[in-house]
């Protein structure tokens, strides 16, 4: 491991060097081990202040960043946005400012605002960790697909992921389209044509609308999760057809090769994007993925934490 | 009898096909003769234009003054100090203030405040629609006597295409132009930035293209229709130069202006989230901006403006969703146009840009300026044409500082603005 | 602590091949002597050159007593009580211990022992594997200045030194000879 960190915040892996992500994916290997001790914490955060400041709502991630703080021996606050000043018209700003001032040393932003963690990150003393910015980036989310992949497969370079769903509104898949690209991975993303558009072709990966054909050569498939809020209605007529023509149904799964690997960030819409066997069948990683978030997260507080205080 | 020459200037008025070396000579206010200064004693200003340009005082028709309602934006007086500053005599301000100027007594209270405060002449315009709301008429006939130059929603943009041309019609009758925000609200939905490889790579909501063509197609054909001039306001994309190409090619009266920051920026500059770069129609692609040079270049485009859009810190320092469109103009557009028009690109010579900001726009808007005729208002803007020099907004008369060209390096700048023949800044 | 860097100072030979090959041969004698459960026995070794010296021990008490004994890595980046304080971050490493640790004699090995707190930082590591019926400290170089209450169980050598001067150890490296060093400033 020769690169050392030197970022104090951890916005997207837009800007990370292979290297970088390397070393996290390393560093990532050391923490994971801490979830197998009879005592799993380390004193590494010792008497830091971590705020989990999600805006946009989570129960996942932000439990995995709070489990993943405790292990380090940090001090947890969660903050969500209806509970914090936003709603009576305090600015992002000045929010997370008063927030320094009580001597915070990480924030963990979840917003539904691309460039909010860039936003903070350079206005605070503080480590600022992205935990999801609009349909920006989740590099977390990434970093532990990124490391399932390794850790099942081996490496990454070489292999052949396929992502599923609706890859537009999606920060998942941006922060693995980044990821994946610059460790080597060739990347498939599947949909249909109206939230995968052929322009995301200029980020280094190909487009299908034909689910079928794209799976018997995956090595990995990362399902995203598939939303139908109003917003959406445009873009395609309803989830009986989406799962008709994308979702991956037991009949499906079977044209898979018997060592792909099966991902989905959660939370998972059985019989929508994935059949209910087919999630809990031998190919899923899914439950790998939520263990290893938790280590990723104590890696990336970790690296980001140590910084900010030097 | 107050006497001012203007000497060893090249004037440029391109109303009268002049381009020479002169002096210019202004009394009592007003362009006149060498022979009409009468009393060869008496205290005559004189002004040294050697190595300057002396054209008539520019006029921007798209300028944003705030006033009445968001006062701590910019206020009349300021945003006349920063068109002053930035060599203007004339400025069109827009009606989308608080109340909104559609009716007579705004537009009175905006013309009073002017004439109080304003050190360059305000021309008011009025909505099209009442409140801008895109459902009904506004009193245009009654706007017009209010002394309107021209009828706009500007900020925003009738979606009724049945409305916009009863709205054109009726226009017509009372004899004023049409200024239009060209923007599909379907297409475009909450789209922040151009939409294309860089709103795909940042997951931002795109603004297509075709948001803005759509419009602009809607305009021609009820400028062809109802016989009647519509001027579409900040054209930002190649598509739109291409239909106006095209439509002018066939005479309808279609014009179309541009404002710099869509031709010295492209949507890479959004990549930082930075809400300086984030105004109403977005940054576009290298190929838009291309277009907009040729259409520039072949006169498609006629008209440059600003779209002087104040905004206070606070409110763009915030997340780039939450943030207001839009970035002040007036101080650096005349430079940036010099610069990448003149200087760089070479795409027109420097008496076709001052036609731009003179001839164009005063004819689209039946005012008396632009020109430097014998008895024309003394409205001279002086211009040295190669003075290299630094953007620092602090030092901006605007009370606004929401501008991403801090710290650029500019070559040409108005060095002295006259109106009515008094001197109302120089460098 | 340890120190890294080349220096361009003189280099006092203190120990060469032959003499850390005496020295882990006594300690293993001295660690077969003092611990009659010998299969109890687990030789933590500190990464890097700690690992290297444990495994070296290790063989020796397999060529002795004809018992293996089991080894461990402890990282104690993570353990560290001045992160955020070093002007880099410190890489850490995975450990590996066998649990359950209850019974256990772990014996930490390190090259240099200094200050103690490197000591400290693996004992707050074991701890959270289990809790061990006995934890022992070996160390190829004590060189004195211990900040801690401190000492170790098994030495190779005892070193004087001075707060400016530094200790290099090279073991098992693939480019330089095993040795130690004295570096003054």
């Amino acid at each position: 491991m020769s690169t050392r960190w030197s970022r104090k915040d951890l916005l997207g892996l837009r800007e990370l060097s292979a290297e970088e992500i390397n070393f996290i994916l390393e560093t990532t290997d050391a923490f994971k081990q801490v979830g197998t001790r009879e005592i799993k914490k380390v004193p590494a955060l010792r008497g830091k202040t971590l705020v989990n400041f999600f805006v946009e709502p989570s129960t996942r991630t932000r439990t995995s960043f709070e489990l993943a703080a405790f292990r380090l021996s940090a001090d947890v606050i969660n903050i969500s946005a209806t509970t914090s000043s936003l709603t009576k018209g305090e600015t992002l700003k000045d929010t997370a400012r008063n927030l320094e001032a009580l001597h915070a040393d990480i924030l963990v932003l979840r917003h539904s605002s691309a460039g909010a963690p860039q936003f903070l990150g350079n206005r605070l003393k503080a480590s600022v960790i992205n935990a999801g910015d609009g349909a920006h980036e989740h590099p977390t989310q990434a970093l532990l697909d990124l490391y399932t992949i390794r850790e099942k497969r081996g490496k990454i370079a070489g292999l052949h992921v396929v992502i599923i769903g609706d890859i537009l509104f999606s920060r998942v898949a941006r922060s693995n389209i980044f990821g994946l690209v610059k460790l080597g991975a060739r990347v498939t993303l599947v949909g249909p044509s109206t939230l995968v558009p052929r322009e995301f072709e200029k980020l280094g990966v190909e487009v299908s609308h034909k689910i079928d054909n794209v799976l018997p050569n995956a090595d990995v498939v990362n399902l995203l999760r598939i939303q139908h809020e109003r917003q959406r209605k445009e873009y395609f007529p309803g989830i009986g057809e989406y799962t008709r023509f994308f979702g991956l149904t037991k009949e499906r799964a079977k044209l898979l090769k018997p060592d792909c690997l099966i991902m989905h960030p959660g939370p998972i819409n059985r019989g929508v994007e994935i059949d209910s066997e087919v999630a809990d069948g031998l190919q899923s990683v899914i439950l790998d993925q939520v263990t290893n978030g938790l280590a990723v997260r104590m890696a990336v507080l970790y690296l980001c934490g140590g910084i900010a205080t030097a | 009898m107050s006497a001012i020459i203007i000497r060893n200037g090249r004037v440029i008025d391109p109303a009268n096909r002049r381009d020479k070396l002169a002096d210019l000579v202004i009394v009592d206010g007003r362009i006149a003769e060498k022979s009409a200064i009468r009393d060869p004693q008496s205290a005559i200003e004189e002004i040294d234009a050697s190595g300057l340009i002396v054209a008539p005082g520019l006029i921007d028709m798209h300028v944003h003054l705030r006033e009445p309602g968001f006062g701590h934006k910019e206020t009349i007086e300021s945003g006349a100090r920063a068109a002053a500053a930035g060599g203007f005599t004339t400025i069109v301000c827009m009606p989308n203030t608080s109340p909104v100027a559609d009716t007579p007594s705004t537009i009175a209270w905006i013309k009073e405040r002017a004439a109080a405060a304003a050190c360059v002449n305000v021309l008011p315009t009025g909505a099209i629609s009442k409140n801008i709301s895109g459902e009904e008429l506004s009193p245009i006939g009654s706007l017009a006597q209010a002394g309107v130059v021209a009828i706009t929603d500007d900020g925003h943009c009738i979606q009724n295409n049945e409305l916009m041309r009863r709205a054109v019609e009726y226009a017509r009758m009372v004899g004023v132009p049409v200024l239009d925000h060209c923007q599909d609200y379907n297409l475009v939905g909450n789209g922040v930035v151009h939409e294309g490889y860089w709103s795909t790579l940042l997951g931002l909501p795109g603004w297509p293209a075709a948001g803005e063509e759509a419009t602009v197609m809607r305009n021609i054909l009820l400028a062809e229709l109802c016989d009647h001039p519509i001027h579409c306001q900040h054209v930002s994309t190649a598509g739109s130069v291409r239909l106006l190409r095209e439509a002018r090619g066939r005479g309808v009266k279609i014009t179309g202006e541009v404002c710099p920051h869509h031709i010295a920026l492209t949507d890479e500059a959004i990549q930082n989230f930075n809400t300086n770069y984030k105004m109403n129609p977005p940054l576009r692609a290298r190929a838009d901006v291309d277009a907009l040079l040729e259409g520039i270049a072949d006169g498609t485009l006629s008209i440059l403006a600003s779209d002087h859009a104040p905004h206070a810190d606070f409110e763009k320092e915030v997340e780039f969703d939450a943030a207001p469109f839009g970035i002040i103009g007036l101080e650096t557009e005349l430079g940036l146009f010099l610069d990448l028009l003149v200087h760089k690109q070479r795409k027109i010579d420097i008496a076709r840009l001052i036609q731009m900001y003179t001839v164009d726009p005063a004819r689209l808007l039946k005012i008396n300026a632009g020109t430097l005729s014998i008895g024309a208002p003394a409205d001279v803007t002086l211009i040295d044409p190669d003075l290299e020099w630094t953007v620092k907004i602090d030092k901006f008369e605007s009370a606004s500082r929401n501008s991403p060209f801090d710290g650029w390096k500019l070559k040409g700048r108005a060095v002295r603005t006259i109106v009515g023949g008094k001197t109302v800044w120089k460098l | 602590m340890k120190n890294e860097k080349q220096d361009s100072s003189p280099a006092v030979p203190i120990m060469d091949a032959e003499a850390i090959r005496r020295a882990l041969r006594r300690i293993a004698h001295e660690i077969i002597e003092r611990n009659p459960q010998l299969a109890q026995v687990v030789l933590a070794g500190i990464p890097s050159r700690g690992v290297e010296i444990a495994k070296r021990i290790a063989d020796f008490i397999r060529g002795i007593e004809k018992i293996d004994i089991d080894t461990g890595i402890i990282d104690v980046a993570m353990h560290r009580d001045d992160v955020g304080t070093r002007p880099e971050l410190p890489v850490v490493r995975a450990s590996k211990l066998p649990v359950p640790l209850e019974e256990r004699t772990v014996i930490i090995v390190d090259d240099v022992l200094y200050t103690g707190r490197t000591a400290r930082a693996a004992m707050d590591a074991i701890n959270s594997f289990g809790r061990p019926a006995q934890i022992q400290l070996a160390a190829l170089i004590d060189r004195g200045h211990r900040e801690l209450p401190i000492r170790a169980d098994y030495v190779g050598k005892n070193l004087p030194t001075a707060a400016n001067e530094k200790v290099r150890v090279r073991i098992g490296s693939i480019n330089e000879p095993d040795g130690v060093w004295l570096i003054k400033e």
